[in-house]
């Protein structure tokens, strides 16, 4: 419901930048705030790739990380480990940021399409973890136990008898961490280098949605500027729907399989 | 129970509510912020009457001004006459303070450099590349170009320069607080454009001259409009706005009440080129009479024992003769 009013408010407040640019608005890449000309096009591809660089760097890390700890090390050593991840959940973002720009951003040869994932990766990294292991950990006992009976090695018995059950749980932790990359703002905005241009290069600065939205909004006087700013938001939310979609559906057809 | 906190709740809600009646309300432009900040403090000190002001950014601050939320408004940006008919009319702007925007740059062995306003202008097109375009004596260097990437008024005084000094510019990009930018890497504040130059060598970017001052960034001579190589001073500043106000048009502007004025490449030998100055948004008639009153003090007293207080926290003061105009349209404000 509540989902519901919001969009219907996004609705009414982006209609005038519907109205001016039509369906042309997505595949645009102009933005000139000055004239009053706005495309979504380098906003929607800056979101897109950095969070798919951030998944594509944080999933193996996270994931073994998270195989490391639930079933390999010694619950002592385990718990240390486990907190000092959750911890770098608690950090904000703005913190993670000023880290960018003045440690991140100089090693990766400023600031860039590339930063911005990478700053996403660590982002993304203790969600990731965190419910990984607890989905793994979940896992029944005797599962594993008549594995190993049946003489399977330790990463057989992970590979047969525990990853398949945890798998739908794994992708929702993938899911939960691209809902946060995907809408990530401060972070990102202050190493993304907030270039309005699609690049093929990852060295070449970009812009994602949520940045340009919080980079312009307080100054932001037309009123075409405004309504195509929430216009950007609307797109945002829809690509977060749609993510959460495909994500229901893979979990869905996985545990479907295994039934 | 809930009875009592129902009641309780109530008044305190009246209490909050009248609290406020007492208290002039502002929001506006995030650059002039520490020094309303510490007026409002010496203000209330010395006659009692609060005075709150959020520095939420000149967009925000017109917007609010206009739909009646805020009694005064503040902008680094004048307001458009279309901006002043859609608040009402009646707008005074009144200037409190000004300052400069300075071109900071990152290259090894931190030479001097100097530069005019039509390099500067093809400098942020992508139009000169290298260092070495720019003066032998630099390094061969790429040049990196650094910009605001948040809609500033700092990005419109020093578009707006360039716009002035460089038709190309005019034609190509304007002049405004966010504009499309041919070239460069967008930073998010000062500290954005900042923390980018110092990381990137070859780098150039502007900020505003009091966070130059306070970082001890290395700052480029401009040429001014008298044919002079001038460093970003308070003082530069402050002669800038006198060497404005000796033009006819400003004069002019001036004499009719309204204090839009553009400081940007003014004339005169120790004028620095890229200046600016912020703005407090009122309304010529004040509807709550209580409030006006308090207002106009406020207004009084910032235009004269405020300016005290402006050196300190660097920004430049306003020159005597524009202050003493600027009271004198304090005073015809319809209480």
């Amino acid at each position: 419901m509540l989902l519901l009013l919001l969009l219907l408010l996004l609705l009414i407040k982006s209609s005038l930048g519907f109205k001016t640019f039509g369906f042309g608005f997505f595949f645009s890449s102009a933005w000139d705030p000055l004239h009053d000309v706005f495309g979504a096009l380098p906003f929607i591809y800056g979101t897109i790739m950095s969070s798919l660089i951030a998944l594509l760097i944080a999933l193996p890390l996270g994931l073994s990380c998270s195989i490391y700890l639930a079933e390999i090390s010694h619950s002592k050593f385990k718990e240390h480990i486990a907190t000092m991840i959750d911890l770098l959940a608690a950090i904000p973002s703005v913190v993670y940021g000023l880290w960018g720009i003045f440690v991140l951003a100089p090693a990766l040869g400023g600031p860039s399409l590339l930063t911005g994932g990478v700053i996403l990766s660590i982002m993304l990294l203790p969600t990731i973890t965190a419910i990984s292991r607890e989905v793994i950990q979940a896992v029944p006992h005797n599962l594993r136990e008549s594995a190993l009976a049946l003489g399977a090695t330790k990463w057989e018995t992970f590979k047969l008898a525990v990853f398949g059950p945890a798998l739908s749980g794994i992708v929702g932790a993938v899911i939960l961490g691209l809902g946060r990359a995907l809408g990530e703002t401060m972070a990102v905005t202050m190493v993304i280098g907030n270039r309005p241009a699609i690049s093929p290069s990852l060295f070449a600065p970009a812009y994602t949605l949520a940045s340009v939205i919080a980079n312009e909004f307080a100054e932001a006087t037309s009123e075409v500027n405004l309504s195509v700013l929430v216009e950007l938001g609307l797109i945002l939310l829809v690509i977060t729907v749609i993510v959460n979609g495909i994500a229901r559906i893979l979990v869905w057809k996985t545990t479907g399989h295994k039934k | 129970m809930l009875k009592k906190l129902s009641v309780l709740l109530l008044g305190l809600s009246l209490f909050a509510s009248i609290a406020c009646a007492n208290m002039l309300n502002g929001a506006g432009a995030t650059f002039p912020y520490p020094i309303y900040v510490k007026w409002n403090k010496m203000f209330a000190d010395k006659t009692g009457i609060k005075v709150n002001y959020q520095g939420i950014g000149s967009g925000g601050g017109v917007q609010q001004f206009s739909a009646g939320v805020t009694d005064f408004g503040g902008s680094d940006a004048p307001m458009t006459d279309k901006e002043i008919a859609k608040a009402g009319g009646n707008v005074l702007h009144v200037p409190t303070v000004m300052g400069a925007v300075v071109v900071i740059y990152n290259l090894p062995g931190n030479p001097k450099v100097k530069l005019d306003g039509e390099t500067l202008a093809d400098i942020f097109q992508g139009k000169i590349k290298n260092w070495q375009q720019v003066d032998r004596s630099l390094p061969d260097l790429e040049i990196k170009v650094c910009h605001r990437s948040d809609g500033s008024g700092t990005t419109s005084i020093f578009t707006g320069y360039l716009a002035k000094v460089s038709l190309d510019w005019a034609s190509n990009v304007g002049a405004g607080k966010a504009v499309a930018w041919p070239t460069g890497i967008g930073g998010k504040g000062n500290s954005g454009v900042a923390g980018s130059v110092k990381n990137i060598k070859g780098a150039i970017g502007y900020v505003e001259l009091s966070y130059a001052m306070t970082n001890d960034l290395p700052m480029a001579s401009l040429k001014n409009k008298a044919g002079v190589y001038v460093k970003a001073s308070l003082d530069s500043t402050s002669a800038a706005a006198s060497g404005a106000l000796d033009s006819k048009a400003m004069k002019k502007l001036v004499e009719a009440g309204d204090f839009r004025l553009d400081l940007n490449n003014a004339p005169g030998k120790d004028s620095y080129p890229i200046v600016g100055m912020t703005w407090l948004l009122v309304h010529k008639t004040q509807n709550n009479s209580a409030k006006g009153q308090d207002l106009v003090a406020y207004l009084k007293w910032a235009l004269t024992d405020g300016q005290k207080y402006a050196a300190d926290l660097l920004y430049a003061p306003l020159p005597k003769n524009i202050a003493a105009k600027v009271l004198e349209q304090v005073d015809t404000i319809k209480i």
